[in-house]
């Protein structure tokens, strides 16, 4: 290769497409590494305090997509303190220098300000893309300013974030030059919009393929804007709170079957039973559906709808739609990759549910099925055994038993069987959640078989060191570890320090690890950063005094090469 | 119970904050442990089918189950939402010739001009002499005292029973019980 051009090194590498791949191209030879660096277009970055923003920005100049992660995955879950840090700003400053043709940023879990959004609009001419998922710390008024600013924008895009409703103008504030957009996610907003400004917008934006409206926009706004918007593939229905009995259903009615290219369907957060019938339409050609938002709508309605969807590819839905409505979607959905089975009613009042039958129904009856999220109230080791012999392609499998640390309802024993099952048996499975009653013999099985895993989460599970000590001696592909609430401790921590080098981090929360072995751990690796999250108040302004003996609520242990944080807020210790 | 409550003292449990000791697991008696387990899946199973479900205390761990914050949220929102929008319906005015005020339905609770009917005459009950308040039909004309009709969004004032159920409720700005003898010149039949 170093008798070719760079040229034609550089073209070589345009088919060069996975970020792994670039960077391990990047590390063949000196001259590789050039040209990879100057015709790279797209960095993602995985934990945005492994390295700082300008040296990413110098090492790519020529980047116009970037991704960044913040805070560790747990976050959603409330295990991490509100204020640990994961700020955009920075990124966005750096990229406002370096990058000035940037086109794209994706951002997840992290913080963003509004004066954040207000500079990232103002910075970039050609800026075309912003994601943001579970993020927070903005409100509609940074919106604002990406709308006035970013002239041929094509995707705003909010999942799942928390944005303080500053009015409901924002949308105005997209000028009548305005009509470039592609894709409108606005699903997470909770304040009022304006229904005119959103019918008009969509009017003038004739290449509009997916919209996702927030749960305030009414059926009336939503005729006015199906009437608009007929190539839709992505929609989100917002509220679907309509009277089947009114005229406004029956104008729903008849827009739907005008969606020819509608693919994708999600909302209805407050549909009741009788106004899913206007989508029936649609049913036969979608191929993603997520009615994990509207509870009101029960096993039986859940099952009238399901019938007809035979190409979903992906199904989301709550746990209402019971073990019977999963047998339907095992015989209709024949072509089913993903399917996610959230818990409607969390605080546990025994409703329907799903159980181990619904999981084999769906795994006998959908070959393709490779990720899966099902939380349920129970599993049998004999059902993950055959779940495992049907479908061996997972990638993705997370099993939430609501009930931490539940045995096999039916034998009493630990669940290491069944979950053995599945790495033996699913070779490239990369993500992996593992729940119920659960002893270190798991941990051996994952740490022997499950070679391609990228992410395992743990919780309430393991007997002693040696669960931890498997896992890190095993899976050579291991990347993010999180555990909570399990009897690991310094032995574990600290039996191969190495280890971390390779992954992005490791999150252990209520389990036992000490100052101490915290402490020789950082001392042994200076590359990782070792963060004590530490909340109880009364100890953290005597940190000198603590015994190193002093069991530790939270650890965040990650590879950087950027040294320890400067916006640690005061409850965090790096080491 | 009571040995229930003994074994509460060696008893293991995986840290679950909420529920009484917060112990850690230190070594585990495999059957110390099962034992305890068994007890606290019988309660379970019972709190199950029974009406309060779970013990409260699982409900307190914190980030548990896994659930997005934010799903966790926007349920918990739209369930409060929901109490307040549950009451408004479509209600109209119903006045009945002969009586001193008018009354108020929501239509939206009825399902069939059957349910309405019925519920019209318990509520003007006290205003009729006739053993049969309000004609069913359109052949009891002659037998009842009074007909219903109703104000359509045109503003004519039509037979209640014509159209379809649906379309009525749709429809329908207030509604007049009749006179049985002012009624019959609506009849819709020749």
């Amino acid at each position: 290769m170093t008798y070719f051009p760079e040229e034609v090194v550089e073209h070589i590498f345009d088919f060069v497409g996975s970020h792994r791949d670039r960077n391990t191209v990047s590390t063949v030879c000196k001259a590789w590494y050039q040209v990879e660096r100057l015709s790279r277009r797209t960095v993602f970055v995985g934990n945005c305090y492994a390295i700082g923003p300008e040296r990413v920005m110098a090492r790519f100049p020529g980047i116009n997509s970037l991704s960044v992660k913040g805070k560790p995955h747990f976050a959603d879950f409330n295990l991490v303190p509100y204020d640990w840090g994961g700020f955009a700003l920075p990124w966005i400053v750096a990229a406002a220098r370096l990058c000035p043709g940037l086109e794209e940023l994706r951002l997840k879990r992290m913080v963003v300000t509004d004066d954040g959004l207000e500079l990232l609009a103002r910075s970039f001419p050609n800026f075309k893309s912003l994601v943001l998922i579970s993020c927070e710390g903005f409100s509609t008024d940074g919106l604002a300013a990406i709308a006035t600013y970013c002239r041929g924008l094509r995707e705003l895009d909010l999942q799942e974030n928390e944005v303080e409703d500053h009015g409901c103008q924002w949308l105005s504030f997209f000028p009548d030059s305005c009509t470039s957009l592609v894709s409108l996610n606005f699903g997470c907003l909770k304040g009022e919009v304006n229904g005119g400004a959103l019918e008009r917008l969509v009017a003038r934006c004739p290449n509009l393929r997916s919209l996702k409206l927030s749960p305030a926009v009414s059926v009336e706004s939503l005729n006015k804007i199906l009437a608009r918007a007929s190539h839709l593939v992505d929609l989100g229905t917002g509220s679907f709170a309509v009277d089947h009995r009114t005229d406004v259903y029956h104008t729903l009615m008849n827009s739907f079957p005008k969606f020819k290219s509608l693919r994708n369907l999600s909302g209805f957060w407050d549909a009741s039973p009788c106004c899913l019938r206007a989508v029936y339409p649609v049913c036969t050609s979608l191929t993603v559906l997520n009615l994990s938002y509207a509870p009101a709508i029960q096993g039986d309605d859940l099952i009238k709808i399901i019938c007809l969807c035979f190409k979903l590819q992906k199904l989301w839905v709550l746990d209402s739609i019971g073990d019977k409505g999963l047998a339907v979607v095992a015989s209709t959905c024949k072509e089913l990759q993903e399917l996610r089975v959230f818990p409607c009613d969390i605080y546990g009042a025994g409703t329907t549910s799903v159980t181990e039958e619904g999981l084999l129904a769906v795994s006998s009856g959908c070959p393709k099925l490779n990720s899966l999220l099902y939380f349920c109230y129970q599993m049998t080791n004999a059902a993950l055994i055959t779940v495992a012999k049907n479908c061996p392609h997972f990638t993705r499998f997370r099993l939430c038993i609501l009930d931490p640390g539940k045995p096999d309802p039916v034998t009493n024993q630990p669940l290491d069987e069944g979950f053995g099952a599945i790495v033996r048996s699913c070779k490239n499975i990369r993500r992996l959640s593992l729940s119920g009653r659960l002893t270190d013999q798991v941990f051996l099985y994952i740490g022997m078989y499950a070679e391609r895993l990228e992410m395992l989460s743990i919780a309430f599970a393991g007997d002693s060191d040696k669960g931890m000590i498997y896992v890190l001696n095993g899976c050579k592909n291991l990347r993010k570890l999180e555990i909570r609430d399990c009897p690991f401790g310094d032995i574990a921590l600290l039996k191969n320090v190495a280890k971390y080098e390779t992954m992005r981090s490791l999150w252990m929360s209520s389990c036992d690890v000490t100052l101490g072995g915290c402490k020789a751990l950082a001392a042994k690796m200076p590359r990782l950063n070792v963060e004590i999250i530490n909340e109880n108040e009364e100890t953290y302004e005597f940190e000198e005094n603590l015994s190193d003996r002093h069991k530790l609520e939270k650890i965040y242990v990650y590879r950087t090469v950027a040294g320890p944080r400067n916006d640690a807020p005061d409850f965090v210790w790096t080491l | 119970m009571e040995d229930h409550d003994n074994l509460k003292a060696t008893e293991l449990t995986l840290g679950l904050p909420g529920t009484d000791a917060i112990e850690k697991p230190t070594t585990a008696a495999p059957n110390v442990n099962k034992r305890s387990k068994e007890e606290e899946e019988e309660e379970e199973c019972c709190g199950f089918t029974g009406s309060s479900g779970r013990p409260a205390a699982k409900a307190q761990v914190v980030g548990w189950p896994p659930v997005r914050s934010y799903r966790m949220n926007s349920f918990r929102e739209r369930k409060m939402e929901k109490k307040e929008e549950d009451t408004t319906g479509i209600y109209v005015k119903v006045s009945m010739d002969g009586a001193p005020y008018l009354r108020k339905v929501d239509l939206g609770v009825y399902n069939s001009y059957e349910d309405l009917t019925d519920a019209l005459e318990a509520m003007f009950k006290g205003f009729s002499l006739g053993k049969r308040i309000i004609q069913r039909q359109a052949h009891d004309l002659h037998e009842s005292e009074h007909a219903i009709t109703y104000e359509d969004k045109d503003g004519d004032w039509m037979l209640v029973g014509d159209v379809p159920w649906e379309m009525f409720v749709s429809s329908c700005k207030r509604l007049r019980i009749m006179k049985g003898c002012e009624a019959r010149g609506l009849t819709s039949s020749p």
